[in-house]
């Protein structure tokens, strides 16, 4: 299956200032797409906006071809976002927090098991998540990631708190969804070595 | 990808699902339901310490008492309906979760209810017990309240959708709801004084029933479309 994201002349004004302005791009399958500047320029806004919970001054998102606000909800069910903030509950366990995620996306058939090692966070099953490091839970996020069976990853920062082992880790896991057909959205103010089809967004 | 359609879980799957997370939180945390609880308990309580143990005045406030303190206890439980999950970014999540959201709304609310409204409605008859209720009256006042703290639950999850972005909104919270929870109050209250004077009540019930359909279909969208206001 292929998919396409595209957009076109994007203008997002928040507050009094300007963020961006007829911005564009398009992204196929296999490809990955870098979001590159300094702190404050819009980078989470855009994907914000791209995710659909930012309402933009003009331009519009396709997927497919078709305007992601009319199709809401099967862009919702191709797409998986690593946020700035993890979205998992402190209070509950890695395996409670990842059984609720079950039940909202596809899920891809992939052993759980196997994830959460190579994640290096088999051994944390059982405890509250807030008793977990940064870096760790956002391992824990990034195997909600790679449960789901979707196309689409919009990736926030996703070094952020994460050890040189773990950068790796995140960019060889990109690496392996790109080739097998999957696409990418990446914020990033380090240096992302991706052997893959990248296009650069500057904000 | 590689596996032609995806298998997207159903929408009874999110409304069960997170209803389900919500009530587990709750249980590891319950000290956030008791709140509300202990508030009802006590103003139901030292009300009649404070204007004495005259039964005549005791029977006439008592339906009034009972349901100010529930539709306040209620109110002060709403404002924590979406907080944690504003804060630790699981909200947004919900948001661009391919499952309906008033879906996913309304399994918060129902389970905002289980945990704040039904221990209410449970331990009224209790409390009631204070005011020299009689026992049939009791059951009105239980049925009253099991359907005003519904429609509280679901009008209150709009407030609280609205005011989910703003520090120390609870306030605000109040003042939004008040006008759209005073009809349930004035129902409730009176249905309940209306079957202690041994008068005709149904009508009052049936009001009420209404007004819990009326919420129980609209609320959830309105909730929803609050969310993604407040979240831009």
């Amino acid at each position: 299956m292929t998919a396409k994201l595209s957009a076109n002349d994007l203008t997002l004004i928040r507050g009094e200032s300007c963020l961006f302005q007829g911005l564009g791009f398009a992204l196929n399958s296999g490809e990955l797409l870098l979001l590159e500047g300094q702190n404050g320029s819009g980078k989470t806004s855009l994907m914000r906006a791209i995710a659909g919970m930012l309402s933009l001054e003009s331009g519009e998102i396709l997927w497919n071809d078709k305007p992601v606000n009319d199709q809401r909800q099967e862009f919702h069910g191709a797409l998986v976002w690593l946020a700035h903030r993890t979205g998992l509950k402190g209070d509950l366990t890695l395996v409670e927090n990842l059984r609720f995620e079950a039940c909202l996306r596809p899920q891809a058939n992939v052993d759980h098991d196997a994830v959460c090692k190579r994640l290096g966070i088999d051994r944390l099953k059982s405890l509250p998540l807030r008793a977990l490091s940064a870096g760790q839970q956002r391992r824990v996020a990034l195997a909600r990631m790679l449960l789901a069976d979707v196309p689409l990853w919009l990736m926030d920062e996703p070094f952020t708190n994460l050890d040189r082992e773990g950068r790796a880790l995140v960019m060889q896991l990109t690496e392996e969804h790109l080739a097998k057909g999957g696409m990418c959205v990446m914020a990033a103010h380090q240096d992302v070595e991706i052997k893959a089809q990248v296009t650069r967004v500057s904000l | 990808m590689n596996t032609p359609t995806p298998q997207q879980p159903g929408i009874f799957f999110g409304l069960l699902a997170i209803a389900r997370r919500d009530l587990l939180l709750a249980w590891k945390r319950p000290g956030d339901v008791l709140n509300p609880l202990f508030f009802f308990a006590m103003v139901c309580t030292l009300f009649p310490l404070a204007v004495g143990p005259s039964v005549e005045q005791l029977t006439f406030s008592g339906p009034g008492v009972l349901w100010v303190a529930a539709l306040l206890a209620t109110l002060l439980s709403l404002n924590t309906l979406f907080m944690s999950d504003h804060e630790d970014g699981s909200l947004d999540q919900l948001l661009v979760s391919p499952q309906p959201l008033p879906v996913l709304a309304l399994g918060k609310t129902i389970a905002h209810w289980l945990i704040s409204g039904l221990p209410l409605v449970l331990i009224s008859p209790l409390l009631a017990m204070t005011y020299h209720m009689p026992s049939a009256v009791m059951g009105v006042l239980m049925l009253t309240l099991l359907l005003g703290t519904i429609c509280l639950s679901l009008l209150g999850s709009i407030g609280a959708a609205l005011t989910v972005g703003l520090h120390r909104g609870t306030a605000l919270l109040s003042l939004l709801i008040l006008p759209l929870a005073m009809p349930v109050l004035l129902l409730g209250a009176n249905t309940v004084s209306l079957a202690a004077g041994n008068e005709v009540y149904a009508t009052g019930i049936w009001a009420l029933g209404a007004y819990a359909i009326a919420s129980l279909s609209l609320a959830p969208y309105a909730t929803a479309a609050a969310l993604r206001i407040s979240n831009e």
